[in-house]
């Protein structure tokens, strides 16, 4: 198995070992040691969730600074949907997308457009289709989810790529016609929203290699956009992305713009998690599409973003009624996306990291042991173990990375004896 | 949730009550994070899963209650639901698809289509049913590995 790279990572001096995020990770990838927060990170979907609960903001995400951009001689900034959330209605979203400019970039992208394109590709999808329900792809965090645990469902995934290819394949395209450049020489950055993006720029799914050079958290020019915003001069038309296309920054535009009848649209994590089950067991079969996503309200309430998750979902409610529906036009697409890949070449692969052992019989002995444990154990879920509960206290101990006496209530039976 | 010593296996049991419906799922996903974590096929695990929730609601819905034991081993899962009556009159009757003695309530939950015990048939690689009417009913299903 190739090493897991993961975005999500912990700023060790103001991490004081509280067990906030090791309760909320979704997939038990967080345990304390040494007092610190530590994350396994085969286990990690970069969901965020732990950044988000951190009191003590000592979770962040690896990402890009603006310095960075300097490495290319080209330079687009692709700006993503949720950024359409993050101000207030009286500010030009066009105006703010020119801002870009004022920070160093070259060329501006809008993905909401990409996300226009989508649509049109997801709709033929969804026509000739027989799977039943297909899952929607925006979320990487959601399909490293399905790889760990709902591989049967991986059949399910729309192979399509996400706004954010599209839009560094279409920008980088264009620029390389209308400069005469090297495709080397131009960097496409993405204003992210959040980590499980940032991770499928550098270990990408589903494609060998990402068009997009690097991610720049919103959060980390948010500031300066509202700066620059009174003095920017330049005013080229960037925004093109119609009202549907805007609408992929919140839960249910995806479905809203493809005019799903028999659709599930879900946000945060554990929801997910409840429904993938039941898609799983087969009680779902009636419904034709699923868009997931880690955060609630989608995207737009990435724990990158800046703005109050509801209020900037109903200002994209806003905005996507104000710029209206737009189908485009099946030849327009197809002369748009003539010269780049939208398809996955590579195959989504389950991965078994939850497995105990290689050989079922050992795996069955482990089984065995953890569930021994798992009884000795007081079953309180306490935390202070380092492990999320006493379940996986139980896993960690069989597997070899704890010891029974750092459970504080069997320290004391054996102090007491 | 039960586990005996065994030199084989890994042995689970799950009580299920009658009418609970807020737990109804509960064994059958606690069976799938344990396969998951012995490393059996996804799509095996897909249809024991499928299996024994079928299972798991038949005895929510239709008996007095009763339980559900998994005996896992290096090639096989067999798994039986096993319940404290009141039986099934007609099995043959009862084992046709679309058939079902479910009540207007259970079908405004989204079950009764009749095709729970036809689908546990098909997932299985063995499937066994006994009932005795006024006693209970066994379902025992085998997934080979
Ligand atoms: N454990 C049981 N005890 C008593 N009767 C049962 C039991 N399991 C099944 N039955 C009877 O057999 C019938 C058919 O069962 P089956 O699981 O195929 O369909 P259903 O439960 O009625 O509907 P569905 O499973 O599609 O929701 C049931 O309606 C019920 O009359
Ligand atoms: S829902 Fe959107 S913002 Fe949240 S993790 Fe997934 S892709 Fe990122
Ligand atoms: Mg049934």
């Amino acid at each position: 198995m190739k090493e897991y790279w993961h975005s999500v990572d912990l700023e060790k001096e103001k991490c004081n070992g509280c067990t906030i995020c090791l309760r909320r990770c979704p997939t038990e990838a967080i345990r304390i040691r040494d007092g610190k927060a530590k994350i396994i990170k085969e286990r990690c979907i970069d969901c965020g969730e732990c950044i988000r609960v951190c009191p003590y903001h000592a979770k962040k995400a690896f990402a890009d600074d603006l310095s960075s951009i300097e490495k290319y001689k080209f330079k687009i900034a692709l700006v993503s949907l949720p950024l359409y959330g993050q101000f207030k209605l009286n500010k030009d979203i066009n105006r703010v997308f020119n801002c870009f400019y004022e920070l160093g970039f070259d060329m501006v992208y809008d993905v909401a457009f990409a996300a226009d394109i989508a649509t049109s590709l997801q709709s033929d999808i969804l026509k000739n289709n027989s799977t039943k329900p297909l899952i929607a792809t925006l979320c990487p965090a959601i399909i490293r989810l399905i790889q760990i645990r709902f591989p049967s469902l991986i059949d399910h995934i729309i192979n399509i790529e996400s706004p954010m290819e599209i839009a560094a394949r279409l920008a980088k395209e264009k620029a390389s016609k209308e400069y005469c450049l090297n495709i080397n020489d131009i960097g496409a950055f993405y204003m992210t929203q959040c980590p499980a993006k940032i991770t499928s720029i550098k270990k990408p799914l589903g494609i060998k290699k990402s068009y997009v050079d690097g991610a720049i958290p919103i959060k980390s020019i948010y500031t300066k956009l509202i700066k620059i915003y009174d003095e920017v001069k330049k005013d080229d038309k960037i925004q093109q992305a119609s009202g549907d296309g805007i609408g992929w920054a919140r839960v249910g535009g995806q479905s809203f713009s493809l005019d799903m009848d028999k659709y599930l649209a879900v946000d945060g994590i554990e929801n997910v998690i409840n429904v993938l089950e039941e898609i799983e067991l087969g009680k779902l079969n009636n419904i034709d599409f699923f868009e997931g996503y880690a955060c609630v309200t989608g995207c737009v309430g990435g724990p990158l973003n800046v703005e109050n998750p509801f209020v900037a979902k109903n200002r994209i409610r806003q905005l996507s009624q104000k710029y209206g529906k737009r189908s485009l036009e099946k030849e327009d697409v197809n002369k748009l996306i003539k010269d780049v890949d939208i398809e996955w070449t590579e195959e989504i692969e389950p991965l078994s990291i939850l497995k105990l052992d290689q050989n079922i019989e050992k795996a069955i002995e482990k089984m065995e042991l953890i569930e021994k444990i798992d009884k000795q154990l007081p079953g309180i879920d306490c935390g202070c173990c380092g492990a999320p509960n006493c379940h996986a206290m139980a896993e960690d101990v069989v597997k070899g990375t704890a010891c029974l006496e750092d459970c504080i209530v069997m320290l004391r039976k054996k102090a007491d004896k | 949730m039960d586990e005996k010593e065994k030199n084989t296996g890994i042995k689970l049991e799950y009580e299920i009550i009658k009418d609970d419906f807020s737990r109804a799922g509960e064994a059958s996903s606690n069976i799938k994070r344990v396969l998951r974590q012995l490393g059996i096929d996804s799509s095996v695990i897909r249809k024991t899963a499928i299996a024994t929730y079928e299972a798991e609601i038949n005895v929510v819905i239709h008996s007095e209650g009763g339980k559900m034991v998994v005996n896992i081993e290096p090639d096989k899962i067999e798994i039986t639901a096993k319940d404290n009556g009141p039986g099934i009159k007609d099995i043959d009757q009862a084992m046709q698809k679309g058939f079902s003695t479910a009540s207007q309530k259970v079908r405004e939950l989204g079950f009764g289509a009749g095709m729970g015990l036809p689908n546990m048939k098909r997932s299985c690689d063995e499937f066994y049913i006994e009932s005795e009417f006024g006693k209970g009913t066994t379902v025992k299903m085998i997934f080979k590995l």
